[in-house]
């Protein structure tokens, strides 16, 4: 397992595209750190950056990486080695270098502008979101045996998070107001990972925004130990269970 | 300064022959109280007094040496003053009696006039100063709180005015007590440089209560916030209202006010800064709006509001508001989310800015999509809104806005 890891991995450096998305973050992070120098503002600017480019290229470049490395996939394969050894070292091999490439990215121009002890609740909710998007690619990759459309349904979960899904949950408060909402939305919004990273972060960092009942109401759930153990609890659901269907097709297909 | 009134007042005790003495114990502080004539002075020395109700029904002076303690041993009112010409200096009073049916309080005057309460502590008491029908009331540089945990009913307000004129309260702190000053029917006074803390309602409460000056008092983290109702012709200058943070806390409610100015104030990190209905013809000018979740919640049923060279920023939402149809007046201040451009450089954006956003009036009416916000869902739909406005009021606009933020107060302040 180790020495496919190395491989993947050599095989992951060598393609060159982790360094460019690591050079990006700390271009974004660098140039948000000198804008504005309160680290409180850069890190809810770092927040949208972190809740829409860092899950599709994750997922993008994880769909792109397993057809890319298809035949060396076929060759090991041949060797007697078990699928799941395999199928693991690639997935640690990918989102290891991915999440190493945004803990740097956004780890080091904070350390040089002294802002680290504000981005760790970032750069935690970043690796969650990291890993649960590269697990959604093995997943989108797992689907079909054709690289564009893989593609295709990796970028269909991407907008499906991102966008539509919060644009899911505005039509049905809006549709069911006259009710209490707030067991609802908290379960809602917990069938998104980004909006569970983002509520989690929001929470920690920025709690004008929550006012009234409702914020109230999240701020005792998430605020306390139950709410902490329950948001890690479902982001860790949101690593696993697409890594363990993508795990489970590629066991049983035919490759 | 405080000394040299004391002085004064005291050379005028002496100057005008009233007789003057000096009490040591709860029974001397009695007998003297029976024994005194109009115009005399007790100075009671540094001790630990139960008199029992003390009631005062001439004028005369109790001068307080050494911060004598008057227990109340929450049983009773400890002062009681029926008379014109009162003067009360120095005195620690603590433990009144709780009572659901009468309003004991440290200090409660009825009908007089020129009161002076200076430079006393009351602690633990159920209300703390409690003034009706008095003209030209003085209340300067006591410190009013309650430290033991109560709740909303079962305590009163910290410095009560009811049906009285041209009081002066400044210098004082209050804090622990249901409201930190409540007026109803106060009519020409003057609050100054009051510290209001951690009250279990409101810093300040009044009703029509007008004409008054509300000037450099801080309102800090009270229960609620500032509420002022039913009032017309306040002046509101450079208070500083702050960290009112709850689910129905407001920097400043206001609620029927009119023909009012409210200028140079700080709403600092409140949940709502200011919240206004029913309010009309009040200039708000020079007011900063900083850190809080509404800046301004301006409802439809306000007319005729004037909002000028305030600077917004860091607000979750700048101004929200419940209906279309807009009678006030915004313009010239600085938003911070302006993204506008100014080719002629005079300071002023080319284009108008529209403070209230899409997302605000969705959250407006439905509470529970708030955790939708900085979603990029809701980004695009405020975006889209902004430059094809549909749903958000379309004239609330400000057609002035102003570069960059008006140099109002420094940090330090």
């Amino acid at each position: 397992m180790t020495q496919m890891l190395k491989y993947v991995l050599q095989d992951v450096i060598r393609a060159r595209f982790v360094l460019f998305y690591w050079l990006f973050i700390v271009a974004v992070t660098t140039l948000l750190f000198q804008l504005d120098s309160d680290p409180a503002k850069v890190v809810v600017s770092l927040l949208n950056v972190i809740l829409l480019v860092v899950p599709l290229v994750c997922i993008v470049f994880t769909t792109i990486h397993f057809f890319n490395s298809y035949e060396f996939i076929l060759l090991l394969m041949a060797q007697p080695i078990a699928r799941k050894t395999v199928f693991l070292s690639q997935y640690i091999g990918v989102a290891s270098s991915l999440a190493l490439a945004f803990l740097a990215g956004v780890g080091l121009p904070a350390i040089a502008f002294g802002g680290a002890a504000k981005v760790l609740s970032i750069l935690g909710i970043g690796l969650f979101i990291t890993f649960t998007f590269v697990s959604l690619g093995f997943l989108a990759a797992s689907l079909s045996r054709d690289k564009a459309k893989a593609i295709g349904i990796a970028l269909l979960f991407w907008i499906y998070f991102a966008l539509i899904y919060d644009g899911l949950i505005l039509w049905v408060v809006y549709a069911f107001n006259d009710y209490p909402l707030e067991i609802p939305t908290l379960i809602l919004t917990s069938l998104n990972p980004l909006d569970l990273g983002r509520i989690v972060m929001l929470l920690s960092i920025d709690v004008s925004a929550l006012m009234g009942y409702t914020g109230a109401f999240f701020k005792e759930f998430f605020g306390n130990l139950t709410g902490e153990i329950f948001s890690l609890a479902m982001l860790s659901v949101w690593v696993l269970w697409p890594l363990w269907v993508a795990l489970h097709r590629f066991k049983h297909n035919d490759l | 300064m405080k000394w040299v009134v004391t002085f004064c007042l005291l050379f005028l005790a002496v100057m005008t022959l009233h007789a003057k003495s000096t009490v040591q114990t709860t029974d001397a502080l009695l007998r003297e109280l029976k024994k005194a004539k109009a115009g005399d002075t007790i100075i009671i020395k540094s001790g630990h007094y139960k008199p029992g109700n003390i009631i005062i029904d001439k004028p005369m002076t109790l001068i307080g040496e050494g911060l004598p303690v008057l227990d109340g041993e929450n049983k009773i009112e400890i002062i009681t003053v029926l008379a014109k010409d009162v003067t009360i200096i120095g005195l620690k009073l603590i433990n009144t009696g709780v009572s659901s049916m009468n309003d004991f309080a440290a200090i409660k005057a009825n009908t007089a006039h020129r009161l002076k309460v200076r430079d006393n502590v009351l602690v633990n008491s159920f209300f703390g100063i409690h003034i009706s029908n008095t003209i030209g009331a003085e209340i300067i540089h006591n410190t009013i709180y309650h430290d033991q945990v109560a709740e909303e009913s079962s305590i009163g307000n910290g410095i009560h005015l009811w049906k009285s004129a041209q009081a002066k309260i400044e210098n004082n702190r209050v804090s622990g007590h249901r409201d930190g000053i409540y007026f109803e029917f106060v009519t020409s006074s003057a609050v100054k440089n009051n510290y209001i803390e951690k009250n279990l309602r409101y810093g300040l409460h009044f009703m029509f209560s007008h004409e008054n000056q509300y000037i450099e008092n801080k309102f800090i983290n009270n229960g609620a916030g500032v509420a002022v109702m039913y009032t017309h012709s306040i002046k509101m200058i450079k208070n500083i209202f702050s960290q009112n943070w709850g689910s129905s806390s407001y920097g400043m409610l206001l609620k029927d006010i009119s023909d009012s100015e409210v200028r140079e104030n700080q709403f600092l990190n409140n949940t709502v800064g200011i919240h206004m209905e029913g309010s009309s013809r009040i200039k708000f000018f020079k007011n900063i709006f900083q850190g809080n979740g509404y800046a301004l919640r301006l409802q439809a049923s306000c007319d005729n509001n004037d909002f000028k060279q305030n600077n917004f920023q860091q607000n979750t939402f700048d101004v929200t508001t419940n209906g279309v149809t807009v009678l006030n007046n915004i313009t010239g201040n600085y938003w911070d989310r302006y993204e506008g451009y100014d080719l002629n450089k005079d300071g002023v954006g080319d284009t108008g800015y529209r403070p209230v956003s899409l997302y605000s009036m969705i959250v407006e009416r439905v509470p529970a999509s708030i955790l939708l916000w900085r979603s990029f869902m809701v980004f695009l739909l405020d975006r889209a809104e902004k430059n094809f406005p549909a749903v958000i009021p379309e004239n609330l606009i400000d057609n002035k806005p102003s570069m960059k933020p008006y140099d109002l107060f420094k940090k330090s302040n």
